[in-house]
């Protein structure tokens, strides 16, 4: 499976991390829905750190699409709930309007 | 369904779905959508390749922002710094001079500025972290852009039929996400680095009036003027001295047991005396 942090680049995990992540990941929502940003800092950096130290990167002449897009190491849950909420990615307008 | 749910992006699936899921959606959703507006898939990727130029140049303006905005926060601490040093040896002066008063509100200055410099500290290895970060992404989206270019024109060389699109929506893809990354990197060092300008602009501000002091402590004048008042009282009482030698034809040491001196320096020798005292 194919991993990115965002700010970081894309990783390939085998599937026991995917599925220790997808666990991580649960809790990480649960952490977002309920505001929890002593939860939220942990499970993320248990996931950045997951990924970081389990995956490979994925070179940079491999041009796939990621399965999971952890936030930035240093996210907030403002900064992922703005995120989900209006799907906006910077750069988005630069890409893909001839 | 907890209450937060509602605000999901994806409604109908969001009770089961979760945060990495969500985001890597929204970035495939952004590709997808880009591609189903091309109508030619070669011109997708030439298009696609000057895109990601312009991203490059917006990165590496973005690095040197980051840096402009760090090298003010240092030039900041710098003074500032300065400043806590003055009160210091205002406050080492002022003890010398038996002003207890003096050094304790110079101290107080000086905790003031040193809290404010702290801050800035923090600021600094903020700023510092989004430029290491910022500089990583510009080298790995050059990477990327470099291997797409060679892919690009592979791609165009062979095209021929549906493979060849499914390679070319594969390199899209690939490529849009990370332009997406880079995108939400630059626009983060940007929030910060305006935040931080703005505090930076306040305190040049203050520094530059000369304010800061009086905008932290309210008594840097009245230490300074204090201090220069004491120091100038002494000078007096050395020169008086000197002067009363020389009317008495004997030598400085001589003052002090000398009550026939004429009556101005005698005068002027009471006015002045509460005051060496006081001084030393």
């Amino acid at each position: 499976m194919i991993v990115r942090i965002l700010g970081e680049g894309q990783f390939r995990v085998d599937d026991d991390v995917a599925a220790k992540l997808h666990a991580l990941d649960t809790d990480l929502d649960a952490a977002v829905e309920a505001g929890d940003e002593p939860a939220f800092k942990k499970v993320l950096e248990a996931s950045v750190r997951l990924v970081r130290d389990s995956g490979d990167r994925v070179p940079d002449d491999t041009f796939v699409t990621a399965d999971l897009i952890l936030p930035f190491s240093d996210a907030t849950v403002a900064e992922v709930r703005q995120l989900l909420a209006d799907g906006k990615i910077p750069g988005d307008s630069s890409v893909g309007q001839p | 369904m907890p209450p937060g749910a509602a605000h999901s992006l994806m409604k109908g699936t969001a009770a089961s779905m979760s945060v990495m899921k969500r985001v890597s959606l929204i970035f495939r959703a952004k590709a997808n959508k880009a591609l189903d507006r091309m109508e030619d898939p070669r011109e997708t990727l030439d298009y696609s390749y000057q895109q990601q130029v312009e991203m490059l140049t917006r990165v590496r303006r973005g690095v040197a922002d980051v840096a402009t905005s760090r090298k003010r926060v240092e030039l900041q601490m710098n003074s500032l710094q300065k400043e806590v040093t003055r009160r210091e040896n205002q406050a080492r002066d002022a003890l010398g001079k038996g002003r207890e008063d003096l050094a304790r509100a110079a101290l107080q200055n000086k905790a003031s500025l040193q809290g404010q410099l702290n801050d800035l500290q923090g600021q600094y290895a903020q700023l510092q972290e989004q430029e290491e970060k910022l500089t990583l992404a510009s080298q790995r989206l050059q990477a990327k852009v470099d291997a797409f270019r060679t892919k690009k024109e592979t791609i165009k060389a062979t095209y021929t039929a549906a493979e060849a699109q499914t390679r070319i929506n594969e390199a899209f893809s690939g490529i849009s996400e990370e332009m997406g990354d880079v995108g939400l990197a630059i626009q983060r060092a940007e929030d910060k680095t305006a935040q931080m300008q703005a505090r930076a602009g306040a305190i040049d501000e203050l520094l530059a009036s000369g304010a800061l002091e009086d905008h932290v402590g309210g008594t840097q004048d009245y230490i300074q003027t204090e201090l220069d008042r004491l120091g100038a009282g002494s000078d007096i009482d050395a020169e008086l001295a000197r002067m009363k030698g020389e009317l008495t034809g004997g030598a400085p040491r001589q003052l002090e047991a000398n009550p026939n001196g004429s009556p101005e320096a005698a005068g002027a020798q009471a006015a002045e005396q509460p005051q060496a005292g006081d001084g030393s």
